[in-house]
């Protein structure tokens, strides 16, 4: 395949290994001017090794690669920018130190002298007012002080700001992972904008429905290789799973409720002490959701929910055990230096002892149980934990949780940027998990997590403002509760 | 589902601004709350101490302490931490009250020769992915043999233009004041409102976004540790400047000082989060602790160093409570 005038990207027979894990085996990729290619495919099969190819982080083992009509030799970051190539990278790539000037500063080397951090500062907030009117976010914040929604605001605006080299090819991978709804209509309908001016996107997504909404063409990736490619117009969700899977196609998770009210109440938060506005119950074999727009205090109950666990809360009674699954796995979530199984056996270390030393074989073996049971993908747990792809980091993750003797489970957004297939095999999990009568509270910013869920809780400024039942379950109903339509 | 959405203006932040600031700033003002406690202390139990005279003498040392203390800061920075800054101290103020004294040329050769060992050191750590720690420890029994070497008794003398340079006398204001004024906002200006300067701190907060934006790293932790090289001399020259003699153990209570300091001043271990003049508020505020307050509480010697961690574990405290609060 050679390039043509107007392809950005032309890669032919592309591959690269690491060690024995071909990430890529031959992989032939073209994006033209002006065209938007949804990328999807498992984590794992080679779609972030594509795009670290494109944005030259990484380099390849053989193949042809050009971009915009300049062959490439070697892996360079520089010539990538140069040649007009934008990246936001999955894990959040901000300095969190920084204000959100600084970070634009930093991503371009060419605004140089006094006044610099000045011009930064008007063409992200200008950016920003583009794509996300009504963000909220000033230039001179620090990063860190920013919820994770609008960090990814700022990382996905900066990629569109321009200086002295073209922007030709943005490549966005998971970029609405934190964003609530709101925002990720505003930012699907800039890249429509964006792509109407003759820019190409490469746009990479778990939440299929974003990706058939916005691109033109869509790339399946599977194992290192593009297993099927073609418009958008020919396919719909069904398609896209089952080509991604391979396999199986996509189960319904509509799983036939019981009402549990006899069950004892694991968790109630009170009207009246608490800073919700509305009760919350949860009880043994409950999964409850939580949900309104991003950032609107869904994190902070859990967290409020947590520590009550230990604490004597006026607002909030809890009657068992709890464990958190975190959603900003980078953060909260793992221990970098730590194999996968000390990153599983941490939160059950009292139960794993004799005599306060450690049972290998005890912690082994709870190990070998839960790879099993979340089919969690690793040659051997005692590798660091972040030999892991993201969503296998995930599922340890709910190892720790559901591995130890809590009761109550609480996860916060724990999918972000977890493949289909991945979330499934948890979501079953979940389930099986509620039915031996252990609590689940789950905030999530995916809708169709939801029908996952007894009952919903949707939030508004830090108080409940709806409880939804499993029927009623549904987006209109979430956002209407959102946005403060009815109640 | 967007229709809806996009139909109504959501501003949802503007409740949440005013809790957005507000931790920032008390985190910014509390070195400068802290050193205004101690001024405050020191007046009470002796009036006569807060006067030009007061000042110049509780304040001598400052500079050079100062001065140590933004050393310091710009290996913490960049996600360092310079164990050796003491020894290397003396081991400049050795070579300044003999080869410098003696021999000028060779003096400025020996000390540029040990700015860019610094500079070397800052290069092996980044290239060969080396801690930091172990490096600059191993370093600091180096620069205190080397010290040794060249001055194994106490003695040899400042050169005549260091001891009148340190002698000035500015009118109206204290010396040490207008100095520890002047190096903070230096300092400041460089590291926080120039674009190197952000991406110096970049590189403590996320060195991998750094990288990725196409910046050198090495070329950064090169320039930071080149950077405490300097201060580090200027501190040493300051320091004999003052004492008029040296001695080879002279800077040894500068290292753990000087990280005080950083700490003190707003700054942590990791994240690149400093700020310079909060470094030289703490170092002025360490300064006075140990040399004025703890002397008029009469506080024997003995227990002033306990007493100054004592201090610094009060000021943490505090700062752990402000980022505590609710966001």
């Amino acid at each position: 395949m050679t390039a043509g005038k107007t392809s950005i990207v032309a890669f032919s027979a592309v591959a690269k290994a690491y060690g024995n894990v071909k990430a890529l085996n031959g992989v032939d990729f073209v994006v033209d001017a002006g065209e938007c290619v949804g990328l999807v495919g498992h984590n794992g099969a080679g779609k972030s090794t594509l795009v670290n190819a494109i944005a030259g982080t990484i380099g390849t083992d053989a193949g042809r690669r050009t971009i915009a009509g300049q062959d490439l030799t070697e892996h360079s970051v520089v010539l990538a920018h140069k040649l007009g190539v934008r990246c936001v990278f999955q894990e959040l790539s901000l300095c969190p130190n920084l204000t959100v000037a600084e970070n634009a500063r930093i991503s371009h080397p060419s605004l140089t002298g006094w006044g610099s951090l000045r011009r930064a500062d008007a063409l992200i907030v200008a950016k920003l007012d583009d794509i996300f009117p009504g963000h909220g976010i000033r230039g001179d914040q620090i990063v860190g002080d920013l919820s994770i929604g609008r960090r990814q605001m700022v990382e996905v605006a900066r990629v569109f700001t321009q200086s002295v080299d073209p922007i030709r090819l943005v490549i966005l991978d998971e970029p609405t992972s934190s964003l609530d709804s709101h925002a990720s209509a505003q930012l699907l309908a800039y890249v429509r904008r964006a792509v109407a001016t003759g820019v190409s996107c490469i746009f990479i997504s778990h939440l299929l429905n974003e990706v058939l909404a916005s691109t033109d063409r869509i790339v399946v990736m599977r194992d290192g290789k593009v297993a099927v490619t073609g418009a958008t117009i020919d396919f719909d969700r069904e398609k896209l799973v089952a080509a991604m899977v391979g396999i199986v196609s996509a189960r319904q998770n509509s799983v036939a409720k019981q009402r549990r009210g006899d069950a004892p109440l694991r968790v109630a938060v009170h009207k009246k002490h608490g800073a919700a506005g509305n009760d919350l119950d949860a009880k043994a074999g409950e999964i409850i959701g939580l949900s309104g727009l991003a950032a609107h205090g869904q994190s902070n109950l859990l967290v409020r929910i947590f520590q009550a666990a230990s604490r004597r809360d006026r607002g909030v009674d809890v009657t068992a055990t709890v464990a958190v699954v975190a959603g900003d796995r980078q953060t909260d979530g793992v221990f970098p230096l730590w194999s996968v199984l000390e990153n599983i056996a941490v939160r059950s270390l009292s139960a794993l002892s004799s005599y306060a030393l450690i049972s290998q074989e005890k912690q082994r073996a709870m190990g070998e149980t839960w790879r099993q049971r979340l089919g969690i993908r690793t040659p051997d747990l005692g590798n660091s934990i972040l030999s892991l792809s993201g969503g296998n980091q995930q599922k340890a993750l709910f190892a720790r949780a559901l591995a130890s003797d809590a009761q109550i489970i609480l996860m916060d957004d724990p999918m972000r940027g977890v493949d289909i297939a991945t979330k499934l095999e948890v979501y079953a999990l979940i389930q099986e998990e509620a039915a031996k009568g252990r609590t689940f509270i789950w905030y999530t910013t995916e809708f169709e997590e939801l029908e996952n869920c007894d009952r919903v809780y949707v939030l508004r400024n830090g108080k409940i403002v709806a409880a939804l039942d499993h029927d009623e379950v549904n987006e209109q109903n979430v956002i209407r509760s959102s946005f403060g339509e009815a109640a | 589902m967007s229709s809806t959405a996009s139909a109504r203006p959501v501003n949802r932040t503007s409740p949440a601004r005013w809790f957005d600031l507000s931790p920032t700033l008390l985190r910014t003002a509390l070195p400068f709350v802290s050193l205004a406690l101690m001024l405050a202390a020191i007046g009470w139990l002796n009036p006569r101490a807060i006067s030009y005279m007061g000042f110049n003498l509780m304040l001598s040392l400052a500079i050079p302490v100062a001065l140590a203390t933004i050393a310091q800061m710009f290996v913490i920075t960049v996600n360092e931490l310079d164990l050796s800054a003491g020894f290397f101290i003396s081991f400049i103020a050795s070579v300044s009250v003999t080869m410098l004294h003696d021999t000028p040329l060779l003096g400025i050769a020996v000390i540029a020769g040990a700015v860019f060992v610094y500079a070397a050191i800052g290069a092996l750590i980044h290239l060969r992915n080396l801690p930091s720690i172990v490096v600059t420890l191993g370093m600091a029994f180096v620069w205190q043999g080397l010290a040794l070497m060249v001055l194994p008794q106490p003695g040899g003398k400042a050169p005549a233009w260091l001891q009148s340079f340190m002698a000035v006398h500015v009118p109206f204001v204290p010396f040490p004041i207008v100095a520890a004024a002047a190096i903070a906002l230096v300092v400041h200006l460089a590291l926080m409102k120039t674009s190197y300067g952000a991406v110096l701190r970049g590189i403590g907060g996320n060195q991998a976004a750094v990288a990725r934006a196409g910046w050198s790293i090495l070329h950064a932790k090169v320039l930071a540790f080149t950077l405490a090289g300097v201060f580090g001399v200027l501190s040493a020259l300051t320091l004999v400047g003052l004492s008029t003699a040296g001695d080879a153990n002279i800077g040894a209570g500068y290292t753990l000082l000087a990280i005080a300091g950083v700490i003190l001043g707003g700054g942590e271990f990791m994240g690149g989060r400093v700020s310079a003049m909060g470094a030289v508020a703490g170092a002025l505020t360490l300064t006075l602790a140990s040399a004025s307050l703890l002397s008029f509480m009469h506080i024997p010697t003995d227990w002033q160093t306990g007493a100054n961690g004592v201090i610094l574990i009060v000021v943490l405290a505090l700062r752990a409570m402000i980022e505590r609060r609710p966001k």
